[in-house]
C-alpha cells in the first residue's frame, strides 16, 4: 500500500514543546512557567458581549473577511497605535488567530523554491507553515550579544535572489526581544534593496515596556511591503476566542481572503462580536494588564541578577530568556532536570530552533505568588548545581 | 501628571490591594529605589493621603457574629454648617463605620456594624431618630457580600490553562 502522506508533512518536525507537556501533566504539584498565554481572564466587558450576542441568536457566518464593525474598529485601532491607516474593506481581514494569518500570508505570497527568512529563537509555526506552501525556510540567527534583534549583517550572510519574505517576529516569543525605530530602520532598507516582503507578527504588541510598539509597516516605503498580523489573545487575553487579523496591500489581502474563504469561512461570530466591544473600550483593562506583566517582569529580573543567572532586559511580550551556559549542560537536560527534581516546568530555547541553545524560556503570564515559589525552587537548583560542579 | 504624581499614584494603587508588601519589593515592581519609595509613602502618611491600613476580612467565614446595616438618612441641613454637623454627630458613634453625603433621594448613607439586628434597630430608634434633624431612616441589611473593595469573595475556579504551550 503507498503512503498516504505527503512528503512535505513528513519533513515537518513535531514541536518540541508537545514531548514536555506530556511529562509536566502527569506530575503533581508542578509549577509551570512554560505557559504562553496570559494568566488574565478576558475583560468581562468582552465576556459580556460575547454573551449578549449569543443570546441575540448572532450564531450565523459573517462575511469571509470578518464583519465591517470589527473591520472599522481594527483599522481605527491600528491607525491609533502604529499610525498606519488600513482601507478597512480592502486591507485588512480577520482570521482564526494570528496563526492562521501566519499560514495563509505564506500560502499566498510563496512559489515553489522561494526563499523565506525565518528568525531564530522564534515561535514555532514559520518553520511548518513556510514548508507546507512549499517555500524554503532559511534561518537568521539571533544573538544573544545583539539582545536576540534581528540585525542587517544576520540576513547578509544568507540572503539570496531566491529570498523572498521576511518573518519579523517582535515583540519575540520566547526572548520577549523588541525592536526600535533605530533598529527597524536598516532592515527596512534591507528589504527594499533586496526587493523583499515582510510578514510582520506584531501579536504581543500590547505589551511594549519601553515606548510605544513600533511597526516596520510606519516606516516609509514599507507598508506596500508588509502583511501585519496582530490578534486579540495576548494583549486582550483572548486566547480561546480564536481571533487575530491582518492588514496588508490590497492585492495580497485580496488573495489571502480568497484562501481564508475555502479554508476557514470566516472567524468565529461570537468572539468576532465580543471583540469590536475590546477595540471599544477595554484600553484600561489592557493597560491595568500591562502593568502588571511590568511589574513581574521586572520581579523576575531582580531574582535573576540575585542568583547571579544570566539574562538580558527584555521589553516585551511576557517571557524573559535567561542563559544556563554556566552550568555545562543543554537546555533541555536543565529543563528536564529542573522538572523532575524542583517541579517547575519552563521550555528549554532549543523549541524555538537551535540557537535557542544555552537558553531557557520562562514565562511570567503568572501571579506573583506563583512566580515566587518558582523562583525560589529555581534558585535551589541553580545553587545545588553551583555545589556540583 | 508629572513625574512625582505618577509614582505616587503607582505606589497607591498598588498599597490599595497589597498593603502588606515589603518596601523592598514594592521597590523592585515599580522600578524604583526602596528609599524613594518609603519616602513618598511617608509624606503620602503625613499628607493624609495614606490614612490607614486595613485588612479585608470574611467575618462569614469566622465565628464572630455580625450584621452590617446600611441606613437611608434624610435630614434638614443646618444653616451654616450644612450637612457637616449632623453628620460629625452621627460618625461620632463607634459602631458606626462610614458616613457618606449622598446625591438623590436621601441625604447621608450611615453604615453600620453590629453584632445583631436589635442592636442595629436600639441604634437607630435611640441614637439616629430621635437627633432633631434627622427627618426619616430606612435601614437595610446586607445578607451576603459577593464582592467587597474589589474582591470577589467567592471561591474562584482553578485555572484550566494547560502546563506547557508555545
Amino acid at each position: 500500500m503507498r503512503s498516504p502522506l505527503s512528503k512535505k508533512i513528513i519533513e515537518v518536525q513535531p514541536s518540541g514543546i508537545r514531548k514536555f507537556f506530556d511529562v509536566a501533566a502527569e506530575m503533581e504539584d508542578v509549577i509551570s512557567l512554560g505557559v504562553g498565554e496570559p494568566d488574565f481572564d478576558t475583560p468581562w466587558r468582552i465576556r459580556e458581549e460575547g454573551i449578549f450576542s449569543l443570546e441575540k441568536g448572532r450564531t450565523f457566518y459573517t462575511s469571509n473577511a470578518g464583519l465591517q464593525e470589527l473591520r472599522n474598529e481594527i483599522c481605527n485601532y491600528m491607525e491609533r497605535k502604529i499610525h498606519v491607516r488600513y482601507d478597512p474593506k480592502k486591507e485588512t481581514m480577520v482570521t482564526v488567530g494570528g496563526s492562521e494569518a501566519i499560514d495563509v500570508a505564506l500560502r499566498c505570497m510563496l512559489d515553489p523554491g522561494d526563499e523565506v527568512l525565518i528568525p531564530q529563537p522564534s515561535y514555532v509555526s514559520y518553520l511548518p507553515c513556510t514548508i507546507m506552501a512549499d517555500g524554503v525556510p532559511v534561518i537568521v540567527e539571533l544573538k544573544a550579544e545583539n539582545e536576540f534583534k534581528l540585525t542587517v549583517k544576520d540576513m547578509e550572510a544568507v540572503v539570496t535572489d531566491k529570498t523572498k519574505i521576511l518573518v519579523l517576529p517582535f515583540p519575540n516569543n520566547p526572548t520577549g526581544s523588541i525592536m526600535t525605530r533605530e533598529d527597524l530602520e536598516p532592515v527596512a532598507k534591507f528589504v527594499e534593496e533586496h526587493d523583499l516582503y515582510v510578514i510582520s507578527d506584531e501579536i504581543y504588541s500590547e505589551l511594549s515596556y519601553k515606548g510605544e510598539h513600533v511597526s516596520i509597516a510606519s516606516l516609509p516605503g514599507m507598508k506596500e511591503r508588509s502583511i501585519v498580523i496582530n490578534g486579540f489573545s495576548k494583549g486582550f487575553a483572548m486566547t480561546g476566542w480564536r481571533l487575530g487579523y491582518c492588514c496588508g496591500p490590497h492585492g495580497v489581502l485580496e488573495q489571502m481572503i480568497k484562501l481564508h474563504q475555502f479554508a476557514i469561512m470566516c472567524a468565529p461570530t461570537t468572539s468576532q462580536y465580543a471583540a469590536v466591544e475590546g477595540l471599544r473600550s477595554c484600553e484600561a483593562d489592557v493597560e491595568e494588564m500591562r502593568k502588571a506583566y511590568n511589574q513581574r517582569r521586572r520581579f523576575l529580573m531582580h531574582e535573576f541578577s540575585r542568583m547571579g543567572l544570566e539574562c538580558f532586559e527584555p521589553f516585551g511580550a511576557f517571557y524573559v530568556f535567561p542563559s544556563i551556559q554556566e552550568f555545562g549542560m543543554t537546555s533541555e537536560q536543565f529543563a528536564e532536570r529542573l522538572l523532575m527534581e524542583e517541579k517547575v516546568a519552563v521550555v528549554p530555547g532549543t523549541a524555538f530552533g537551535e540557537c535557542g541553545e544555552g537558553f531557557l524560556r520562562i514565562s511570567y503570564a503568572y501571579s506573583l505568588e506563583d512566580l515566587k515559589k518558582a523562583l525560589a525552587r529555581l534558585g535551589h537548583f541553580v545553587q545545588r548545581l553551583r555545589n556540583e560542579r | 501628571m508629572n513625574k512625582k504624581q505618577e509614582f505616587r499614584i503607582e505606589i497607591l494603587k498598588y498599597l490599595e490591594k497589597h498593603s502588606r508588601v515589603d518596601l523592598g519589593e514594592l521597590g523592585v515592581l515599580l522600578g524604583a529605589e526602596e528609599t524613594d519609595v518609603a519616602n513618598e509613602i511617608a509624606e503620602m502618611e503625613k499628607e493624609k493621603i495614606i490614612c490607614g491600613y486595613h485588612t479585608l476580612i470574611d467575618w462569614d467565614k469566622t465565628s464572630e457574629e455580625k450584621v452590617v446595616a446600611l441606613i437611608e438618612v434624610r435630614v434638614t441641613p443646618q444653616r451654616g454648617q450644612g450637612f457637616d454637623r449632623i453628620a460629625e454627630r452621627i460618625y461620632n458613634y463607634p459602631e458606626v463605620n462610614a458616613v457618606y453625603l449622598i446625591s438623590g433621594s436621601y441625604d447621608l448613607l450611615v453604615t453600620l456594624d453590629e453584632k445583631s439586628l436589635k442592636e442595629v434597630s436600639r441604634f437607630v430608634s435611640e441614637k439616629l431618630s430621635p437627633i432633631d434633624s434627622v427627618l426619616s431612616t430606612a435601614t437595610h441589611f446586607i445578607l451576603k457580600k459577593y464582592k467587597d473593595h474589589g474582591t470577589i469573595m467567592v471561591p474562584k475556579k482553578e485555572s484550566e490553562r494547560m502546563l506547557v504551550t508555545p
